[in-house]
């Protein structure tokens, strides 16, 4: 009986599930009170500083604080040897990522600076101006050492071990492949080959990492307010490497001004600041600026990949066969590794298609840049650009549109449940419907004859789709297994209150989704009970049920699920008491938006908070041995599937300037299935929120280093991130394939957007610049990018042409054609 | 560095005295020595729109103005728009289009809707993505933000939202 979620129920009392319901903690945003970590201040409160590495590798010589030590404010100088005493060093390596290595890392490093930013000592002063005021007069000797820039030498000899101790530059290696691949190659009707480029790029969170640590030295316990996405894995990080009883450590996460993946990571400064604070037993606060978010922020998707795709003459895909390489800076980052990305996009490529023949290497590297790791949609929009890219070359090459030979080769909607050839478990997807939903929206027909009448005119749009799926709900294959203490479960508390009010306390946490919108939908519906009468705690590992909080889209799916479960069993209890009370059968009773009524007329029988006052006050009038249980904790966590796959389809639509090479935006669909959506408005927001994240680094964002090492882009007037003019209006349509594995049957949606936008959008271009023959397929897609494709620019980097043969070429041919910038498609031979 | 400065001001309808050291910034000045924080830092370039404040009713970058220069000047913040009112709609509008989502952005935002909607009481779409387009939101792709901020154009000027 799935009565609870029906959305057909939607207009009876209290139903919320499905419903556009503001989000209660919206309010105190707007008026600008909420509390982020640096609106905190506590008594003795001090600020930490970093003296950070100019050089992308150097020898730490000596370091010499004495001036430093003598300016006002400042309170202590501190270096790796300092804090090495009272932080154990970790290693981010997971077990079942077969022969994954890294090396140890600690708060601050001893011996080497390995990133130009990497945080080499603290000064602590009284504010953070004196703090900052100091830095210059830290002196550091450092020895510069060759560094291992470019990740495609990282493994070549001459270059620089970082870590002489793993013997070589490779962190991860793994090749993930089914059916027989070059058999298939062999008889293909045609073969499109390319390589493309994911720019390095990073979260840009508009509240920088911001922690606040204070450790009481009379009770032993360190509290420490922090903007993170998960507290007890946090919790658990502190206790394991300061040394102190999981019990000792309290992480209380409250607003977040954005996270995105950036803020659920173990940054040496942020620990480094934990470690002071139990030194010097006082608060102790840093915020970092723009400058340092840029240099020490991980960094993400920084991704070459060959690959090419055989077809047969009708468009059928035959294989695919992907090799990337990604470069990770010097360290894995803790404790989700900086292997996953490049796992995924193994996992992931060819997700939404049925075909036979997969073989996906990745090559993970490390390099002296800053660290790389987990950022929103890990993975996904590189596999979807390569992907996506590939079809569309595919189509071009046995001339089909670029939607029919995405419609004949789709997993058709009726074939779940089903394994993809990378071995990812689909329980059910609507591939299809979501495409025949897209093209109504946005009138496909329409726009092609728009853009054939436009270009007689010398105007060039295009129009590009990309389809995806999006890993969520994770269950503890993603990282549980690899020993990671991440936890996969999640809990929910869920209590009345004596007033009839009910509290839901949560392991999910709230980063501006609307976690807790959410939690009090369901809650609000489970129990039974008016929406305004539900308040949720997230974030605070001394007061929630222990769990992973939010990342991988697993808030609604994992920890919603939890909240439903434990609402249900709250309203049972209640019932139970209410059935003792009212002289009848708690079976035949309901609780509705409120009341206690019975479940057959609907009439009101008790109010709730009558019921709850004389739980509370006066239970001597109650039966003795009757259990008034009116607070239940329920934990979720998935069984029958690793993950719980969203799919969907993005297009987008934009005009190509040939003369300036300027991209202009004019609108972007998408049409994404999460399962059960129960809250429409938040799902849209997430949707579009991460289209534009996704637009971002296809278009505008790249971290950009010099040959040495040196990170070229140092704020935000260099580094460029979408703003309101550039960006388009954005639609956003829904099939809805609920999880079975859950009552609620939801799985994750914000990530969607981001995993598919930039694979539309690179697509969208090149048929812009189809009537050129120009391509591009390094992003971000710069003008002065386009214009090289045009020929109108010399190009400063390889950009190997797409080509198509009708042969097998060896594998890696592609890199030999890399010395032709111009794009060029040649080879439409054969039958 | 150490220079300090008198400065007497009034902030959200209060006036305040304070002695400031003549490189603290009007952000700094507002969280750190008036404690209003709802005025975020998010670059401290003047790029990102984060700490967006009213000044003498014209709209600054708290980051880009020194709080030594501010003696005698009126500065509205966040805080104080919300508490007269004056903005009330908008606010309203941004909860009810989810216009706000980690809100760390928000206040500024707010502050510049509200801007171009004393001197274009009608904007286009078009006009509103340009006016907004020097304040940064990581979250929303800003679609759900324009909506909010035209819904309450249309209110105010008497017709029905969308």
């Amino acid at each position: 009986m799935n009565e609870v979620i029906d959305p057909r129920s939607v207009d009876r009392p209290n139903s919320y599930i499905g419903k556009s319901v503001p989000r209660p903690n919206a309010r105190k945003l707007v008026e600008g009170r909420g509390q982020f970590v640096d609106d905190i201040v506590l008594p003795r409160m001090v600020h930490a500083a970093f003296v950070r590495s100019p050089h992308a590798h150097a020898r730490i010589l000596r370091i010499d604080a004495a001036e430093a030590l003598g300016m006002p404010g400042v309170l202590r100088v501190l270096t790796g040897k300092d804090l090495e005493p009272h932080c154990e060093p970790w290693v981010a390596t997971l077990a079942h990522l077969k022969g994954m290595k890294s090396a140890p890392q600690r708060p601050l490093p001893i011996e080497r600076a390995t990133w130009a930013g990497e945080p080499v000592a603290a000064v602590v002063a009284e504010s953070r101006a004196a703090a900052e005021d100091a830095l210059a007069r830290v002196r550091v000797d450092y020895e510069p050492l060759p560094a291992a820039v470019d990740m495609e030498t990282a493994l070549a000899p001459g270059t620089p071990v970082i870590h002489p101790e793993l013997g070589d530059n490779l962190c991860f290696q793994r090749v993930n492949e089914t059916g027989k691949v070059d058999d298939a190659f062999a008889r293909a009707h045609r073969i499109v080959e390319a390589t493309f480029h994911t720019g390095r790029h990073t979260g840009a969170t508009l509240e920088p990492r911001s922690i606040l640590a204070d450790f009481n030295r009379a009770s032993g316990k360190l509290t420490v307010y922090h903007s993170t996405q998960a507290p007890h894995m946090m919790q658990s990080v502190f206790a394991k490497h300061m040394r102190l009883a999981e019990g000792d450590v309290r992480v209380i996460c409250g607003d977040v001004g954005g996270s995105y993946g950036i803020k659920v990571h173990v940054y040496p400064d942020e620990v480094a600041v934990a470690v002071i604070a139990r030194l010097m037993g006082r608060p102790v606060k840093f915020v970092a600026d723009r400058l340092e978010s840029f240099a020490s922020d991980i960094h993400a998707r920084d991704h070459r990949i060959k690959a090419r795709m055989a077809v047969d003459a009708d468009g059928r895909i035959l294989a695919i066969d992907v090799d990337d390489l990604t470069g990770i800076g010097p360290y894995s980052v803790y404790p989700r590794t900086s292997a996953v990305e490049g796992n995924q996009v193994v996992n992931l490529v060819g997700g939404p298609y049925d075909f036979p023949n997969f073989r996906a290497k990745t090559t993970v590297v490390f390099q002296n840049k800053t660290p790389t790791c987990q950022y929103r949609a890990v993975g996904h929009p590189i596999a979807t650009t390569v992907t996506e890219g590939l079809v569309d070359l595919a189509a071009e090459a046995v001339g089909l549109d670029p939607v029919e030979l995405r419609r004949r080769n789709l997993m058709r909607d009726d074939s779940y449940p089903r394994t993809s050839p990378a071995g990812m478990k689909f329980e059910g997807l609507s591939h299809i419907a979501s495409l025949d939903k897209l093209l109504a929206m946005m009138d496909y027909a329409g726009l092609r004859a728009e853009q054939a009448r436009l270009r007689e005119r010398g105007i060039h749009r295009g129009i590009g789709f990309a389809s995806f799926i999006e890993l969520t709900n994770p269950s503890p294959f993603m990282y549980g297994i690899g020993g990671a203490r991440i936890s996969a479960q999640d809990g929910c508390t869920v209590r009345i209150d004596p007033d009839g009010s009910v509290m839901a306390a949560t392991g999910v946490t709230e980063q501006g989704q609307g976690t807790e919108a959410v939690i009090r939908q369901i809650v609000a519906e489970a129990v039974g009970v008016p929406i305004a009468e539900v308040r949720v705690i997230t974030g605070d590992t001394l007061t929630t049920p222990y769990g992973g909080g939010t990342w991988a889209c697993r808030g609604t799916g994992i920890g919603g699920e939890a909240a439903l479960q434990a609402g249900l069993a709250v309203k049972a209890a209640t019932l139970k008491v209410a059935g003792a009370m009212l002289q009848a059968q708690p079976d035949a009773l309901d609780l509705v938006d409120g009341h206690i009524v019975e479940k057959r007329s609907g009439q009101a029988r008790m109010p709730l908070a009558e019921l709850a006052r004389i739980v509370y006050f006066r239970g001597d009038t109650l039966p003795p041995d009757l259990p008034r249980e009116l607070m239940q904790t329920r934990h979720f966590i998935t069984k029958e599937y690793p993950f719980a796959f969203t799919n969907g389809v993005q297009a987008c639509w934009l005009e190509v300037d040939v003369e300036t090479g300027l991209v202009t935006l004019l609108k972007h669909w998408c049409v994404e299935d999460c399962g059960r959506i129960v809250n429409p408005l938040l799902v849209d927001e997430q949707v579009r929120g991460g289209i534009v994240q996704g637009i971002g680094g296809a278009l505008y964002e790249h971290c950009i280093y010099s040959p040495e090492g040196q990170l070229m882009v140092g704020s935000m007037a260099d580094y460029l991130v979408p703003m309101a003019a550039e960006m388009p209006d954005i639609e956003v349509g829904h099939v809805e394939t609920p999880t079975k594995e859950s009552l609620l049957g939801a799985k994750g949606a914000g990530e969607a957007g981001t995993a598919g936008a930039p694979a539309a959008l690179m697509n969208a271009i090149n048929d812009a610049l189809r009537p050129f023959g120009a391509k591009v397929l390094a992003q971000p897609f710069t003008p002065e990018r386009i214009l090289a494709a045009l020929g109108k620019v010399p190009a400063r980097w390889p950009a190997p042409a797409p080509t198509v043969a009708a042969g097998s070429p060896a594998h890696g041919a592609g890199s030999a054609r890399a010395e032709g910038f111009w794009t060029r498609l040649f080879g439409r031979r054969g039958t | 560095m150490s220079t300090q400065v008198d400065i007497t001001l009034t902030v959200n309808g209060e006036r305040v005295s304070r002695r400031v050291e003549a490189r603290r910034h009007l952000v700094d000045f507002l969280r750190l020595d008036l404690g209003l924080m709802g005025t975020h830092t998010g670059c401290e370039h003047g790029v990102c729109g984060a700490c967006t404040v009213r000044v003498d009713g014209r709209i600054v970058r708290g980051c880009l103005v020194l709080a030594a220069s501010l003696d005698g000047a009126s500065v509205e913040t966040i805080e104080g728009l919300s508490d007269t009112g004056e903005i009330r709609d908008l606010q309203e509008a941004f909860v009810a289009r989810n216009a706000c989502q980690c809100g760390y952005c928000t206040p500024g935002m707010l502050i510049t809707a509200a801007d171009l909607l004393r001197a274009r009481p009608q904007p286009t779409r078009a006009e509103i993505r340009e006016h907004l387009s020097g304040n940064y939101c990581r979250c929303t792709g800003y679609h759900a933000i324009v909506d909010a901020v035209e819904a309450t154009a249309r209110r105010r000027n008497g017709k029905a939202g969308p």
